[in-house]
C-alpha cells in the first residue's frame, strides 16, 4: 500500500509543474473579494450614483452641509487627539519598561494588561467610563465628596469631545504599547553609547538617532490608532447615544433609519470615511518611504 | 617610560557581591597601543567601559592627560570608541556617521566636511560617503566606525573586540589597517580582545587579565617568552607541559624522566629538592632528533603526525607527557613515522618553570 | 540612572492609575444595586435574564463558527503562500491588513447593499443567510490578527521540508494540511482563535446593523434602559476578555516546546 503511494506521488509531482499554483489562493481571494473588497467598491460606486444608478457628483456635494462637515470635523478631532495623546502616553509607558531602567518583572504584566485593555473596547468600555466619570460615577462622586469639586460644573461631560477622547485612550494607549515595545527593543544600547562617546547629550541622541530610527514605527502606529478611533461606533454609541454627531454614528443611524432621507448620501458618507482613512494611510506610506531610505 | 597619558589607579568594580575588576593599575604612555587580553568574563570589557565612563568604578581613579575624569560622563571625556557590533547609526549615511561627533560639538560645516573627507581617505572608502550602513560589508562598517570614533580627534581610542564579528580574512587585513592608522595618528589606544594572536601582533604592551585582575603586563615578546604565571603561559600560545622533580634548587637542576637538565640560574626560585615542578616548552623551541647547539634532549616515541601544509605537527610521547612540535614540511625528506623511537632536543634556557 | 528609574516608576504609576480607575469604577457601580450596601444583585438580575442567556449563547456560537471558518480560510492560504507563492506575500498581507483601515461600519453597509434581497446573492433575505453573512463579516474583522498569528507560527517550522517529507510518504494536500501543518501551527492558531473570540463576543456594529440577536446589541439595549446592570455586564465582558488573553498567554507558554525546530 505504502509502496504504491510512493509510486503514485511521481505523476502528481510532474503534473504540479503546470502553473496552477495560483489555484491555492482562490478561496482566500474569493473571500476577500466577496466580503471585503466588493462591498467597499460597491459603496464607493454608490456614492457616485443617483437613485436611478446614473453617474452624479451630487452626493459628494451634499456632504458639504454644515452638520455633516461638523460630524467629520469632530470625528477627525477625536480620532487625532486620541491617537496623538494615546500614542504619546503609550510610548512613555512602553519606554519605562524597555529603556527606563525598570526591573524586568514589570514588563510582562504590563504587556498582558495591554493585550486585555486593547481588546476591552466597544460597549462595555463605555459602561466602565459611565460608572466612573458619569454624573453619578465613582470618580465624579469622589471628587465631589472629598474635595467638594464638581467635575460637571467645569463644563466637563463624558458625552463630549473630551469625554470621548479620554474613553478612547483606554484602548489607544495599550495598542500603542503593544506595537511600539518591539520597536523600542530594537534600539541597540551601543547606539546610545556610541553617541555618548562621541560627545552627544541624551537629548542629542534622541533627536539625531533614536527618534529618526523609531519614526516609521511611531508614524505607522499613530495612523493605525487614528483609523482605529475613526471607525469606532460601539463605544461612542453606548456612551452618547446619538447626541454626539461623529461620522460613524451619523452613518449608523442613517443605515438603521435612513434619517438623511437619501440612501446615496449614506454611501457618500461612507466614501468620505474611506477617503479619510485612505488618505491618512497614504500620508503614512509617503512619509515612511521618505523616512526609511536607510532601511533595506 | 615617559609621563603616563592614561592612568588607571586602584580601580575596583563590583556588581552586587560579584567582583569583576579588582585593584587594577596601569599607566599608558602617549601614543601607546595596549591590549587587554583574556578569556570572556575576565573583566577586560568592564575595565574598558570604566575608562569610557559607561560604568562607574566602585573604587579607584581614572586620570586622562593629568585630569581626573572618574566622575565625568562619557560624553565629556573626549574618547573615541569602537564597538564589537559596529554600532553605526543606521539612519545616517557613512559621511553623516563620521560627522556625528563633529556635529554635536558644533564644528562649522566646511571644517566638518573636510575632516570627513580626510577620514574617508584614511579608511580608504572615499566613494562610500553617501551609502547607508546596511549597504556596507562588516569590514567596511567597522572601518567607518573607526573613522567615526577618530573624526573628532579624541585623545584616547578604545576598541572593544572590534574584529570578533568579522570573518577571518577581513580580520587579518583590518588588524593591520587599524595598527597603521593608530601609528599614523599617534593616538593612545586600548584594544580589548580574547584573541592572543591579535594582541601579540598589534600591541606595544599587553595586559593579560584573569578573574578581574592583571596577571601580567608586558611587551608581546615578554608575555610570550617569559609568561609570569601558569595562566599566562597557558592562555598565550600553545604550550607543552612536562612533569619534573627538583634535584638541586641552587644549581637549578631538575629530572625529567631519566634525564637530568640544568635550567637558567635561579629559575627554580624557592623550591626545595624533591619538589615536583611543571616545566613548559613552546612547540617551536623543540626540534626532532639531536641537534648541535641544543643542550638538552629527551627520548620518546612518535605518537601522531599531522600535516598542516607548510609545517608538520608531530606529537611525541615522553614518559607520561605528550609533547607537540612543528617541523617544516621538507618535500625531499622522509616524514616522521608513527611508532618510531626518537629524540627531541631544545635549549634548557627555553624551559619555563610554571608557578 | 537612579533618577531615570524613579521618573519611570512615577510615569508608569500615573499611566496605570488611568487604567485602574475605570475598572474600579465599573466594579463599584455594579455592586450598588441594592440601596446602601454592596451586593451582587445586578449580576443575579443579569444572569437570570433569558435574553442575556440567549444572546450570549448566540454570540458564543457565532464566535466558534467564526474561528472555524477563519481557520479554513487562513491556514491553507498562509501555508500555500509560504510554500508556493512567496511572490504574492506582500499583496496577501496587504489585503489581510485592510480591515484595520476600512471601518467595519463601512464594510457592513456594503454587505447590506450588495447582498440585499434582490441581489445575485440575497444573503440578507433569510435569517440563515444573515447569520452566514455575520460569520463571514467577523472572519473579515479578525483576519489581520488570525493571519498574523498563523503566519508567525508557520515561520517557526520548516514548511517545505515537512511538506516534501509528507509527499514522499504519499500524503495528499488535505492530509498534509490537516495532519502535518495544522498540528504544527496549532498553538499559533489557538492564539488567533482566542483573540478572535475576544473581538467577536461583544461586537456591536455588525450585529446591530444586520439585526442579529447577538450579545453586543443586547449590551447596548441594557445600557440604554438600565442603571446598574450595564456595569455588571461590563465586568463580565472584562473577565471574558481577560480569560481569552490569559489563554493566549498559557498557549504561548507551550509554544517553544513544539516549535523548537525553528531554522
Amino acid at each position: 500500500m505504502a509502496h504504491q503511494d510512493v509510486l503514485a506521488a511521481h505523476p502528481i509531482r510532474a503534473r504540479r509543474r503546470l502553473p496552477l499554483d495560483w489555484l491555492g489562493i482562490v478561496p482566500f481571494a474569493a473571500f476577500a473579494l466577496l466580503f471585503l473588497i466588493l462591498p467597499t467598491l460597491n459603496l464607493i460606486a454608490g456614492a457616485f450614483q443617483d437613485r436611478d444608478g446614473a453617474f452624479t457628483l451630487q452626493n459628494i456635494v451634499n456632504l458639504f452641509t454644515p452638520s455633516i462637515m461638523a460630524a467629520y470635523w469632530i470625528s477627525i478631532k477625536v480620532s487625532l487627539a486620541s491617537a496623538l495623546i494615546g500614542g504619546f502616553m503609550g510610548f512613555v509607558m512602553a519606554a519605562t519598561v524597555t529603556i527606563g531602567g525598570l526591573p524586568g518583572w514589570v514588563r510582562s504584566p504590563l504587556m498582558t494588561f495591554a493585550g486585555v485593555a486593547s481588546n476591552f473596547a466597544g460597549i462595555p468600555l463605555a459602561f466602565a467610563f459611565l460608572a466612573t466619570l458619569g454624573r453619578t460615577g465613582l470618580l465624579t462622586a469622589f471628587l465631589m465628596n472629598v474635595f467638594g469639586f464638581n467635575l460637571y460644573s467645569t463644563g466637563f461631560n463624558l458625552l463630549s469631545f473630551w469625554g470621548l477622547t479620554i474613553t478612547y485612550l483606554f484602548f489607544q494607549i495599550p495598542l500603542m504599547i503593544l506595537i511600539i515595545t518591539p520597536a523600542l527593543d530594537g534600539l541597540k544600547k551601543e547606539w546610545a553609547e556610541a553617541a555618548a562617546s562621541l560627545g552627544a547629550s541624551r537629548l542629542q541622541y534622541w533627536r539625531m538617532v533614536a527618534l529618526p530610527i523609531l519614526w516609521p514605527a511611531l508614524l505607522g502606529t499613530i495612523v493605525l490608532l487614528f483609523a482605529n478611533a475613526f471607525g469606532a461606533v460601539a463605544t461612542a454609541y453606548a456612551l452618547t447615544g446619538s447626541s454626539l454627531n461623529i461620522v460613524p454614528i451619523v452613518l449608523f443611524t442613517q443605515i438603521r433609519g435612513d434619517v438623511l432621507q437619501d440612501p446615496n448620501l449614506g454611501y457618500a458618507l461612507a466614501f468620505g470615511m474611506i477617503v479619510i482613512t485612505g488618505v491618512s494611510n497614504g500620508i503614512y506610506i509617503w512619509l515612511r518611504a521618505r523616512a526609511e531610505r536607510w532601511l533595506r | 617610560m615617559t609621563e603616563a597619558f592614561l592612568s588607571i589607579q586602584h580601580v575596583r568594580k563590583a556588581f552586587g557581591s560579584t567582583v569583576v575588576v579588582q585593584d587594577f593599575n596601569l599607566d599608558v604612555a602617549p601614543g601607546e597601543f595596549i591590549s587587554f587580553l583574556g578569556p570572556s568574563g575576565c573583566g577586560k570589557t568592564t575595565m574598558l567601559r570604566i575608562v569610557a565612563g559607561f560604568e562607574e568604578p566602585s573604587a579607584g581613579r581614572i586620570v586622562i592627560g593629568g585630569k581626573d575624569v572618574t566622575n565625568l560622563k562619557p560624553n565629556q571625556r573626549n574618547i573615541g570608541m569602537v564597538f564589537q557590533a559596529y554600532a553605526l547609526f543606521p539612519n545616517l549615511t557613512v559621511a553623516q556617521n563620521i560627522a556625528f561627533g563633529l556635529k554635536v560639538a558644533g564644528t562649522p560645516k566646511a571644517e566638518s566636511d573636510a575632516r570627513v573627507a580626510e577620514m574617508l581617505g584614511i579608511i580608504k572608502l572615499p566613494e562610500f560617503a553617501d551609502r547607508y550602513p546596511y549597504q556596507l560589508s562588516g569590514g567596511q562598517q567597522q572601518r567607518v566606525a573607526l573613522a567615526r570614533a577618530l573624526a573628532a580627534r579624541p585623545k584616547l581610542l578604545l576598541l572593544d573586540e572590534p574584529l570578533s564579528a568579522l570573518d577571518a580574512k577581513v580580520r587579518l587585513s583590518l588588524r593591520d589597517e587599524i595598527r597603521q592608522i593608530q601609528k599614523k595618528l599617534g593616538i593612545t589606544t586600548i584594544f580589548v580582545t580574547h584573541d592572543q594572536e591579535e594582541a601579540l601582533s598589534m600591541s606595544d604592551r599587553i595586559v593579560v587579565m584573569h578573574d578581574g585582575h592583571a596577571e601580567q603586563v608586558g611587551t608581546p615578546f615578554e608575555i610570550y617568552n617569559r609568561p609570569a604565571t601558569r595562566f599566562v603561559a597557558n592562555f598565550v600560545g600553545t604550550l607543552n607541559v612536562l612533569d619534573g622533580v627538583v634535584i638541586d634548587p641552587i644549581a637549578a637542576t631538575v629530572r625529567i624522566g631519566e634525564r637530568e637538565i640544568t635550567l637558567r640560574n635561579g629559575a627554580l626560585g624557592a623550591a626545595s629538592a624533591g619538589d615536583a615542578v611543571s616545566l613548559a616548552l613552546r612547540p617551536e623551541a623543540i626540534v626532532l632528533g639531536r641537534q648541535p647547539g641544543r643542550d638538552a634532549s629527551l627520548s620518546g616515541q612518535i605518537a601522531d603526525v599531522s600535516f598542516l601544509g607548510s609545517v608538520i605537527r608531530v606529537k611525541v610521547g615522553v614518559g607520561q607527557n605528550a609533547v607537540s612540535l612543528d617541523t617544516f614540511n621538507n618535500s625531499s625528506a622522509q616524514p616522521p613515522i608513527v611508532g618510531d623511537q626518537t629524540e627531541i632536543s631544545f635549549s634548557a634556557s627555553d624551559l619555563l618553570v610554571l608557578h | 540612572m537612579r533618577t531615570n528609574r524613579a521618573v519611570s516608576w512615577v510615569l508608569l504609576a500615573l499611566g496605570c492609575l488611568y487604567f485602574v480607575l475605570p475598572l474600579i469604577g465599573m466594579v463599584e457601580f455594579s455592586l450598588r444595586m441594592r440601596r446602601g450596601v454592596y451586593s451582587l444583585d445586578a449580576y443575579w438580575v443579569v444572569l437570570a435574564d433569558p435574553k442575556f442567556q440567549s444572546t450570549f449563547a448566540y454570540s458564543v456560537v457565532v464566535g466558534l463558527l467564526t474561528i472555524v471558518v477563519g481557520i479554513f480560510i487562513v491556514v491553507p492560504t498562509a501555508y500555500w503562500v509560504r510554500l508556493r507563492l512567496p511572490g504574492l506575500r506582500p499583496y496577501v498581507e496587504f489585503v489581510t491588513l485592510l480591515p484595520l483601515v476600512i471601518p467595519a461600519i463601512v464594510v457592513v453597509f456594503g454587505y447590506i447593499r450588495l447582498y440585499n434581497t434582490s441581489s445575485f446573492l440575497p444573503l440578507t433575505g433569510s435569517a440563515t443567510g444573515t447569520n452566514i453573512l455575520l460569520v463571514f463579516g467577523y472572519v473579515m474583522l479578525a483576519l489581520p490578527y488570525m493571519y498574523r498569528a498563523v503566519d508567525t507560527g508557520l515561520r517557526t517550522i520548516d514548511v517545505r521540508t515537512l511538506t516534501e517529507a509528507a509527499q514522499i510518504l504519499g500524503a495528499g494536500w488535505g492530509t498534509i494540511i490537516a495532519r502535518i501543518i495544522l498540528p504544527n501551527v496549532l498553538l499559533a492558531v489557538l492564539s488567533g482563535a482566542f483573540l478572535t473570540f475576544a473581538i467577536v463576543i461583544g461586537e456591536f456594529t455588525m450585529a446591530a446593523l444586520l439585526n442579529r440577536p447577538a450579545f453586543g446589541p443586547y449590551l447596548q439595549f441594557i445600557g440604554a434602559n438600565r442603571a446598574y446592570e450595564p456595569a455588571a455586564l461590563a465586568v463580565i465582558a472584562f473577565v471574558i476578555t481577560w480569560a481569552c488573553m490569559a489563554m493566549i498567554q498559557i498557549v504561548s507558554r507551550f509554544a517553544p516546546k513544539t516549535s523548537s525546530r525553528s531554522n
